[in-house]
């Protein structure tokens, strides 16, 4: 008996991951090709970020997927002292909440902007990260 | 629809490191319920039993629970919404009497925290969120609420002063409650004292202060219908109003960050049953899992309005001698937040308030008592309004 492909592209995501197996696994490689993506429903257009392979508003189940582009509200923020397991070699970390109006994205902010540079309200922008161990996520970047 | 009251109420100690099992932890809550009902085991014709089960080896805790505490063979089951299980436990127990099933119902929440090595529970937390898009990114409690201390200063203007004041005032009332974990005075200084652990960052704008003590304990509820309260109970204490809500997990899914909507949507569900308006309420006890809950527990409850809750805590009038007491128990803050019973040890102190037997913590003379319980980052909101 050969052995059953298992689609685990999931396994990519974060820090830790702590799920491998889900229908979006398209995200990831979105992700490698330097996309932040949702899904669109088909049937009645709702955005969904994070992407989702069902549409809760009218049970669609076919999706398109769209870019997370242009410039986005920070809505909040915290920065890490400290970190779960797994996660310390990143600290400090700051996660945070990005407004694009039709959705939100969150995400951690890029390490490199000074703490007196993050302002509630300001413009930021989402692009693809890889951490330092290889794996991938997103940040927020100053507009 | 008949009334449901409360026959008894009891608590553990809330303790670090409890010496004893998880159904030895629970029979102390229950008994101490026991003997405040004054009623056998056997009055009680169904029980329900609340945890956080991330923190129990056991599985299926409510079949060992209704056997150590001699509940068998009544049904029993099992509930959980994170740090509320216990209030939708009493929400399930309401529904047991008012559909006629059961007449005596007892609600037994328990938590200990310490079950699990810390290296187990530093795991849990990194997956106290929807574990596929946010907690990769290394998402903790603490960061969460923090994350709506900064949305409320960034639209009100509050302070982590203002945020340290009320630590201050739950740990003046931690050191008159024996059941409470953290029974030491805070002072304002020790925040903006570097050598003062409660002046260390947690997860910016919260420092350690700003978080709750963690403790190991069991609480226990035991309700009954019209007929079963008055031939129980000494000073029968009513459910006057019960609401429970919910929202999205993750944080994207949300509309605003200076509260918690599911808190306000299930204080106006019990207001509305109850027939009553926040300024009839003359205690409270509302959910302190960090500083920043406490202060937006005010906001969505409507004991101030949006942005004003910084005033309130200002004035004092939060305190025993104010005009609107909350959590005079010394909360979770330094009580103690053993995630399943803390529902229920809520409950028990504002049945004490009602009945006027809270000793040195007694507000004066109150008719209304409310209890505002949330589960997870704000995910499920819970408030049960007592009245004489
Ligand atoms: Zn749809």
């Amino acid at each position: 008996m050969g052995k059953r492909e298992v689609d685990d592209r999931f396994k990519k995501f974060g820090t830790v991951s702590f799920t491998s197996i889900t229908k979006v696994n398209d995200f990831v490689t979105k992700l490698e090709e330097g996309k932040v993506s949702g899904t669109c429903c088909k049937g009645c257009g709702k955005k969904y970020f994070p992407p989702r392979a069902d549409c809760a508003e009218c049970l669609s189940r076919e999706m398109d997927w769209f870019d997370v582009e242009g410039k986005g509200i920070l809505r909040t923020y915290s920065k890490l002292e400290f970190a779960p397991i797994g996660f310390e070699a990143d600290l400090p970390y700051s996660i945070a909440l990005l407004d694009y109006g039709d959705y939100k994205v969150f995400g951690r902010l890029d390490s490199s902007i000074p703490d007196d540079e993050v302002k509630v309200g300001m413009e930021m922008t989402t692009a693809t990260n890889v951490l330092s161990n290889g794996q991938l996520n997103y940040i927020f970047k100053k507009a | 629809m008949g009334k449901v009251g409360v026959i008894g109420v009891g608590q553990s100690s809330f303790v670090r490191g409890y010496p004893g099992s998880i159904k030895e932890l629970a029979f102390e809550g229950f008994s101490d319920a026991l003997k405040d009902a004054q009623i056998k085991t056997t009055d009680i014709k169904a029980s329900v039993v609340c945890s956080s089960p991330e923190y129990d080896k056991q599985r299926s805790a409510a079949g060992v629970m209704a056997e150590y505490l001699g509940m068998t063979p009544q049904p029993t089951f099992y509930v959980e919404t994170l740090c509320s299980s216990s209030s939708t436990g009493v929400k399930l127990a309401y529904a047991l009497i008012e559909s006629g099933l059961h007449d005596v119902v007892a609600v037994v929440g328990f938590q200990k925290m310490s079950e699990i090595s810390s290296a187990e529970s530093q795991e849990r937390m990194g997956r106290g969120a929807d574990i596929q898009w946010e907690s990769p990114f290394g998402t903790m409690m603490p960061a969460y609420y923090a994350m709506y201390a900064q949305g409320h200063m960034a639209k009100y203007g509050t302070t982590p002063d203002d945020l340290a004041l009320i630590r201050v005032k739950s740990a003046t009332y931690g050191q008159i409650n024996e059941k409470a974990v953290y029974r030491k005075p805070v002072t304002f200084e020790m925040f903006h004292d570097p050598k003062s652990p409660m002046s260390n960052p947690v997860a910016s704008p919260l420092r350690v202060g700003d978080c709750c003590a963690n403790a190991d304990g069991s609480s226990c509820i035991i309700l009954g219908n019209e007929e079963m309260t008055k031939r129980f109970a000494k000073k029968p204490v009513w459910i006057r109003g019960i609401g429970a809500a919910s929202t999205t997990v993750n944080l994207a899914g949300r509309d605003v960050f200076s509260g918690l909507t599911a808190g306000e949507l299930a204080g106006a569900e019990a207001y509305k049953m109850a027939g009553i308006t926040p300024q009839h309420i003359n205690v409270a006890e509302v959910h302190d899992c960090f500083t920043i809950a406490e202060m937006m527990a005010y906001e969505n409850l409507g004991f101030a309005k949006p942005g004003e809750g910084k005033d309130l805590i200002k004035s004092k009038e939060t305190y025993k001698e104010g005009s609107i007491p909350v959590n005079v128990d010394g909360g979770l803050l330094s009580k103690g937040h053993p995630i399943g019973a803390t529902g229920g040890s809520q409950m028990r102190t504002i049945v004490l308030q009602l009945r006027g037997e809270a000793g040195e913590m007694q507000v004066k003379d109150p008719e209304f008592g409310l209890v505002h319980n949330i589960g997870g980052v704000g995910l499920y909101g819970n408030v049960t309004i007592f009245g004489r």
